[in-house]
């Protein structure tokens, strides 16, 4: 790994609280989101969706919606070519279905035409003949041997026997004996969990434009969070080489990893394809919760031993998670997570991967990690009231810290677990009186974070301003981040420095905005493109002067003659340079290609006040604080701003959000009144304290932010809950019948 | 079915469209005059980002008819600014950050408006309560009601 990137130093405008550049176009209207984009000769797109949640397709009749006028192509899964299985082929199946519809929603044909009412009639006009097979949509029924199958041939060799084929992989991690570990607990307690499938609920539906060339050449304008990733799955699905796709991201309207894959795009593209026009496709909101992808639901068992000075002696966790009809690995985050918080002697998690006639789970901040950790933290608290032990106390008697040998693995270098809750406990919030029906809650949280494949150049344009050209969409503030990091490494103003997200045809490749990866790697590889850039300038300067490259050092902006020369030329600025830049060899740039390695784990600290009515059962939140280690905050407001954002998802998920099926497997809320996300007068202010313990993987130290915000309001909202009402809950959401239900002693 | 025509003024300039009868005011808005700040987030009134005003008045555009909009006088995010010069609002929201991703700002900046021409004074509890009906899923909202009781401030000093 690379660790040792990190080079302590006085920064001039990392951590300073910069305008972001694209701030005014988003408070004017002007900026272009995914359905914002119009066309010439533009069609409208439309899908047919399965009403059945698991559903033979004996036939689709076509004819009449291809006859109606204004109808211009008429799309199923038979358009679709064979392909290779593995991702490409499952997302290919999951946006059109094939021989079934695997769940409510799953996408069974579409069609383009000249207007939204055509294309709305069209879809009444198509027959699909279903053959209703049995379904299933909660884990436990699926995993029993003579559960009803939802997908065959995914089940991998290491998976116990004796379940259904539904249950497809399984994963272990641990170390230590956990007898030896148990046996030196004075109290040993097993508890069972349960957390409801939420979605990432952004504000934007997804929504794309294909339009397809009649020599072979496509072009896509599509909201996601990774316009190279949908170029490579679309690429793949539709048998066309990467090339030929060009895929520009439209500005995003929110995703939290609900736009990391494709869920409409293949479609648009094959639409287009055969109707020889573009096509523009947007989900509407029904559409969005019914056919994305929301997270997993999870049911968790968690074994712990604690001595009676709170000493955490083994634990133990199995998690059991169903992500819809497909594969995914979001069990095994889970499982990597449960306990990474903690210094173990002893411990094992095992996770089953289950399959269900639900939609097709994606990523949602922190992936797996939220109900993990949910469990455990509840688990500890619980402990802790066994006790009679101040929950922060037993948290750093066991936290991990460096040389801690993780629970999933690796031993963690610098980390800033112990400062963050240290600052949670000193605390003005942790010492604040309650008042009638208040409690308080606490819990750790924690993510990996993530660097992998990353494309930067940096062009010195001729007046000496700076354009930083990227890949990554921006979908909270990066593009001033990078730009801030450009400025400060090159030692210019701010506001000469540009940063642009722009298509797959012009630059190289860049993974997915996720792993909270985009400030730590795309920012990693600015600095290093920057300092391409510097290097160049100087060998520019030294040609000017006539003087040996190695005698330029760049300083405050300027090169400056250095050794034997110091003081014989005047610095000469960026702007003279870049002038002079034609004359002297031509443009110059910086750029830098990287798999970024290195990405510091973070961790977050939560506390919660919250007032339960006892009438009534509903839970306020009055007072909340995040905790939370940023590495080095490049800019403060947006990394509170996601630390915020973070909580309050984490809030909505604890008490509010489910999706909800009903005894025919149909979601029952797939709206913004039924699945209510926490709106303004839900919440309190979200305090948000940052901590800076620098990542040795980054040059300045940054650690990826986007998504521990939203581990730990599980544990700490439950947590709080359990002490205000005086019984422990353990189930997601804590909706207020189910509160009132506890309190009742149900 | 022929198309409706409708003559209205939006931002205070005269507009008309053809639209269709049980077309909304949001889908005109969008597709028929290009005016895509106002934004599409549910299309049955639980989000606001699709909120313009009518006639001073704060509505969900997805659920009012486009041809209701004959004869009324429409605001949206696209008139805010005056040329230039944004209104003191949008600047509030830029300068505490009270944006992510931005696609609910223009409906909360439309909410706001409304809000502050009413009440120029709101307590944090009123403006909590007056943008309920604006759903914002990046920032948990503090940096709003912080931009929108700062924009208020300045607006009374001024």
């Amino acid at each position: 790994m690379a660790l040792d990137e990190y080079e302590k130093r006085d920064f001039k405008v990392v951590g300073k609280r910069m305008p972001r550049p694209d701030a005014i176009d988003k408070v004017t209207g002007r900026a272009l989101y995914g359905a914002d984009m119009h066309v010439p000769g533009m069609l409208v797109g439309k899908i047919l969706r399965s009403p059945h949640a698991h559903a033979r397709i004996k036939a689709i009749d076509t004819s009449a919606a291809e006859a109606l006028e204004g109808v211009r192509a008429v799309v199923t899964g038979a358009d679709f070519p064979d392909i290779a299985p593995g991702e490409a082929r499952n997302v290919r199946d999951n946006t059109m279905a094939r021989d079934k519809a695997l769940y409510d929603g799953h996408a069974v044909a579409a069609v383009a035409a000249t207007s939204a009412a055509i294309a709305r009639k069209a879809l009444k006009l198509i027959r699909v003949e279903y053959e209703i097979l049995p379904h299933v949509t909660e884990i436990s029924d699926a995993m029993k041997p003579d559960a009803p199958v939802v997908q065959e041939g995914f089940v991998q060799e290491n998976v116990p026997e004796g379940f259904s084929e539904n249950v497809i992989s399984y994963h272990q991690y641990g170390h230590g004996d956990l007898d030896a570990g148990f046996a030196q607990a004075d109290k040993v307690i097993t508890r069972r969990f349960r957390t409801a499938a939420t979605h990432q609920g952004y504000i934007e539906p997804h929504a794309a434009l294909a339009s397809f060339g009649a020599d072979g050449t496509a072009d896509l304008w599509v909201c996601t969070q990774g316009h190279y990733f949908v170029r490579q799955l679309c690429a793949e699905i539709l048998q066309m080489d990467q090339a030929q796709l060009r895929v520009t991201a439209s500005e995003i309207g929110g995703g939290f990893g609900g736009k990391t894959t494709c869920f409409i795009e293949p479609v648009a593209l094959m639409l287009s394809k055969k109707a020889g026009a573009p096509v523009k496709l947007v989900m509407t909101r029904q559409e969005v919760f019914r056919a994305s992808g929301p997270t997993v639901s999870s049911e968790i068992e968690v074994r712990m031993g604690m001595t009676k000075d709170g000493r955490i002696t083994a634990a133990e966790a199995e998690l059991h998670y169903q992500g819809g009809a497909f594969p995914n690995i979001t069990v095994q985050f889970g499982a990597m997570a449960a306990f990474a918080c903690y210094d173990l002697q002893a411990v094992q998690t095992r996770g089953y991967n289950v399959l269900t006639n639900r939609p097709k789970q994606a990523a949602y901040r922190a992936p797996g990690a939220p109900m993990a950790i949910y469990a455990v933290e509840s688990v500890v608290d619980e402990l802790c009231q066994e006790f009679d032990l101040d929950p922060l106390e037993v948290r750093l008697k066991n936290a991990a810290r460096k040389g801690t040998r993780a629970s999933y693995g690796p031993t963690y270098p610098d980390i800033g677990l112990v400062a963050t809750l240290e600052a949670a406990q000193a605390h003005p919030h942790y010492s604040a009186p309650l008042g009638p029906n208040q409690a308080r809650g606490v819990a750790c949280g924690f993510w990996f974070n993530f660097g992998g494949d990353t494309s930067v150049s940096l062009s010195v344009d001729f007046d000496g301003s700076i354009t930083v050209t990227e890949g990554n969409p921006d979908i909270g503030g990066s593009r001033v981040s990078i730009a801030m990091m450009a400025a400060e490494e090159l030692g210019v103003p701010y506001e000469s420095v540009r940063a642009v997200v722009t298509d797959t045809g012009s630059l190289g490749h860049n993974e997915v905005t996720d792993g909270s990866r985009v400030t730590f790697a795309v920012g990693l590889a600015t600095i290093k493109a920057a300092r391409a850039a510097k290097r160049e300038m100087c060998r520019r300067a030294a040609k000017i002067w006539g003087i040996d490259e190695d005698a330029v050092v760049w300083e405050d902006g300027c090169a400056k003659p250095a050794g034997p020369n110091a003081g014989k030329f005047e610095p000469l600025s960026i702007k003279e340079i870049a002038a002079k830049s034609s004359r002297t060899g031509g443009p110059i740039s910086g750029h830098h290609e990287v798999n970024a390695e290195g990405a510091g784990v973070s961790f977050g600290v939560h506390i919660a006040d919250v007032e339960v009515d006892p009438e009534t059962g509903h839970t306020k939140v009055v007072r909340y604080t995040v905790f939370q280690d940023a590495g080095k905050a490049v800019h403060p407001a947006y990394v509170e701003g996601q630390m915020q954002g973070g909580a309050a998802q984490g809030i909505g998920w604890a008490l509010n959000e489910e999706y909800i099926y009903d005894e025919q497997g149909r979601l029952v809320n797939p709206g913004f009144l039924d699945y209510r996300i926490p709106v303004a007068s839900d919440l309190p202010y979200i305090d948000a304290v940052i901590l800076e313990i620098p990542n040795p993987g980054h040059p300045y130290g940054v650690r990826g932010v986007g998504e521990t915000g939203i581990v730990p309001p599980l544990a700490t909202l439950s947590n709080a809950v359990s002490r205000a009402i005086g019984r422990r809950m353990y189930e997601l959401p804590m909706s207020p019948p189910r509160i009132l239900k506890a309190i009742k002693g149900g | 079915m022929s198309k409706i025509h409708v003559k209205t003024r939006i931002n205070g300039e005269a507009a008309e469209f053809l639209c269709e009868p049980d077309e909304t005011l949001l889908e005109a808005l969008r597709d028929r005059l290009h005016l895509t700040g106002t934004k599409e987030g549910c299309g049955s009134g639980d989000c606001g980002a699709c909120s313009v005003t009518v006639n001073g008045r704060l509505v969900a555009s997805c659920l009012m008819l486009a041809a209701e909009a004959e004869g009324a006088e429409i605001g949206t995010i696209e008139g805010l600014a005056k040329g230039a010069e944004l209104d003191v609002l949008q600047r509030k929201f830029v300068e505490h950050a009270a944006l992510q991703c931005g696609i609910c700002t223009p409906g909360f900046l439309v909410a706001s408006k409304a809000l502050l021409e009413k009440n120029p004074d709101p307590t944090e509890e009123e403006v909590r309560y007056w943008l309920a009906g604006n759903l914002c899923r990046c920032t948990g909202y503090d940096k709003i009601i912080r931009a929108v009781l700062d924009a208020a401030a300045e607006m009374r000093r001024a």
